[in-house]
């Protein structure tokens, strides 16, 4: 598919693209290098996932720069990579003629997601290894071959692995979930940062909404409800309820606004 | 090329393109003649599937648009409004990228692009991006994007514009010889003399409707009377009673069926000529004569008396 050769080939060659990781991969090694020179954990219960076990054992640093960037970080990069792939096309007027080169309209669509995917992915891919090399060489191993879980008790490192690349595919569809939104909303406006915007709107209102008990009857079918589940991966034994839960509502949010996407897409005059 | 029926946009209570009837053949160079605001472009973003019609039908190379967009565009150039590219990027990156769109091999691209660059004088552009470029630059780039795939029909709106006078010669000159060789030029403009130096057909779009179509000699055809100029006005004027329609001090406009009967006839009655020649429509005038006011003229409604 050319369209997706030439939006993967822009992805890596563009400078947006590496400053944005590197701030993103930023927080974790700043919160890895404050954690070796203070030796203060959070106090257990509290603080990012992981960040107390990580105190012992370096390995499990890639996880808690996962749970770190998760929340917003990533979410906030996806917003602005997603909502631009449209609607900064039509501001720039090249969507017009990206569309009688021809490029057709679900071609692009496509395109434009499995390229901001593969931004998901990458960042995570550098956040992961930046995260293993910062935390085993300041945060030190434990025992070798030995994790312990979340629960306290102990994990191989085959299982260790399973699991850790399990986490990421859940973060990726957590991700994919909030592309589908911010293309949706770059299909309906014709300014990036609207778009944008809009997609972060939902996100904080979302996250607000969890705090307040009376919104207690929506509480499950809000987007960011579930992000943080990949944590229940660590728990012995594994605690599915909400990892299957999040998947769900994450493939039903996709569903719905990459198909609204893509209808209002087809069928939009592009005058711009 | 293009054929039209009944095609129509509506945008809410506006109507856009009302019931558009268009026929430009292979070989044309077609002005698209219309104020600012008549439907020109809303009418080639139709031609293009970029904009859908509201009802009617449009072919593009025989195929009914936007539904064989996969099979028609790529045979087709075009600019559209103005022309585009990402601004960080060089003017032959930014071709590159769309060579790679339209499926052109690796091998072979940078050949394909230089080429494209040389036809509209930009040749010898550097590695600036084009963010940097100057309008004309801009427009240069956009008909090169258009030329890229080496299209049948090309789709110009006001392709010149912002370029010097020098710039508006040499694309004429370039879309005059892209004619000769074959390529069918669709040029949407509100310039009449753009299209009236390289037009061979005209349609004009007013507020939305055509109101002419029709070849270019056509349209320039002889008026029936004939301009004369004398510095004995009076006395040509005495001698062909009754079939002087105009005069001032210096010229006479005469209906005569024969010319050279009245060239004879002034010459033998002693009038001096310094110049003779059968007046023609302009195509100023049969344009304007078309047309309503200017389109993105929006007087005060008049009040009623009473109402």
């Amino acid at each position: 598919m050319r369209a997706l050769t030439v939006e993967l080939h822009q992805l890596v060659r563009s400078r947006r693209t590496w400053v944005t990781i590197l701030l993103i991969d930023l927080l974790p090694t700043i919160v890895a290098v404050l954690l070796a020179v203070t030796d203060i954990g959070p106090r257990p219960g509290t603080g990012p996932a992981f960040l107390s076990a990580v105190l012992t054992d370096g390995t499990l640093f890639p996880l808690a720069a996962l749970a770190i960037v998760l929340p917003l970080f990533l979410p906030i990069a996806v917003a602005v990579q997603a909502g631009d792939a449209i609607a900064g096309e039509a501001q720039q007027g090249t969507l017009r003629y990206l569309l009688v080169r021809p490029v057709g309209r679900t071609r692009l669509l496509v395109a434009k997601l499995v390229s901001v995917m593969a931004f998901v992915l990458l960042t995570l891919a550098v956040v992961a290894v930046t995260a293993y090399v910062v935390g085993v060489l300041l945060l030190g191993t434990s025992d070798a071959g030995q994790t312990t879980t979340v629960s306290g008790t102990s994990l191989t490192q085959g299982q260790m692995i399973g699991r850790t690349f399990l986490a990421l595919a859940f973060a990726l569809l957590c991700m994919l979930g909030v592309a589908s939104i911010a293309l949706f909303l770059s299909t309906v406006v014709d300014s990036p940062l609207g778009a944008a915007l809009g997609t972060m709107a939902v996100l904080v209102a979302s996250t607000l909404l969890l705090t307040l008990d009376a919104a207690d009857v929506v509480s499950d079918y809000l987007p960011t409800r579930y992000w943080l589940a990949f944590i229940d991966l660590f728990r012995d034994p594994i605690h599915w309820r909400d990892v299957i839960r999040g998947t769900l509502l994450q493939a039903g949010y996709v569903v719905v606004f990459l198909g609204a996407g893509w209808a209002n897409f087809m069928t939009r005059d592009v005058t711009q | 090329m293009i054929r039209t029926h009944g095609l129509t946009k509506r945008y809410g209570a506006i109507t856009a393109v009302d019931q558009l009837d268009l026929d430009v053949r292979e070989g044309d160079v077609y002005g698209f003649l219309g104020a600012n605001g008549s439907g020109k472009t809303t009418t080639v973003r139709m031609l293009l599937g970029l904009v859908l019609a509201t009802s009617g039908t449009a072919e593009v190379l025989g195929r009914a648009m936007p539904r064989a967009g996969r099979e028609v565009l790529p045979q087709v150039g075009a600019l559209v409004e103005s022309p585009a590219a990402y601004p960080r990027l060089s003017g032959r990156a930014n071709l590159r990228v769309h060579d790679a769109l339209a499926g052109g091999r690796r091998r072979g691209r940078a050949g394909r692009v230089d080429d494209v660059l040389d036809r509209v004088g930009l040749g010898g552009v550097d590695q600036r991006p084009v963010r940097a470029y100057s309008l004309g630059m801009r427009q240069r780039l956009g008909l090169a994007h258009a030329l890229l795939s080496q299209p049948r029909l090309l789709v110009l709106d006001e392709p010149t514009n912002g370029l010097d006078p020098q710039g508006i010669r040499e694309i004429r000159d370039l879309l005059t010889e892209l004619n000769a060789a074959g390529t069918t030029v669709f040029l949407s403009s509100h310039l009449l003399a753009e299209v009236e130096q390289m037009a061979t057909r005209v349609g004009v779009l007013d507020r939305g409707r055509l109101v002419l179509q029709e070849s270019l000699e056509v349209l320039k055809r002889p008026t029936g009377r004939t301009y004369v100029r004398t510095p004995d006005v009076a006395a040509a004027r005495a001698l062909l009673d009754g079939q002087v329609e105009a005069y001032d001090e210096a010229s006479l406009l005469v209906r005569v069926r024969d010319v050279a009967a009245l060239n004879a006839q002034l010459v033998g009655a002693g009038v001096r000529i310094s110049e003779l020649a059968p007046e023609k429509h302009t195509l100023e005038d049969v344009v304007l004569a078309a047309s309503s006011a200017a389109g993105d003229r929006f007087d005060r409604d008049v009040p009623r008396v009473g109402s």
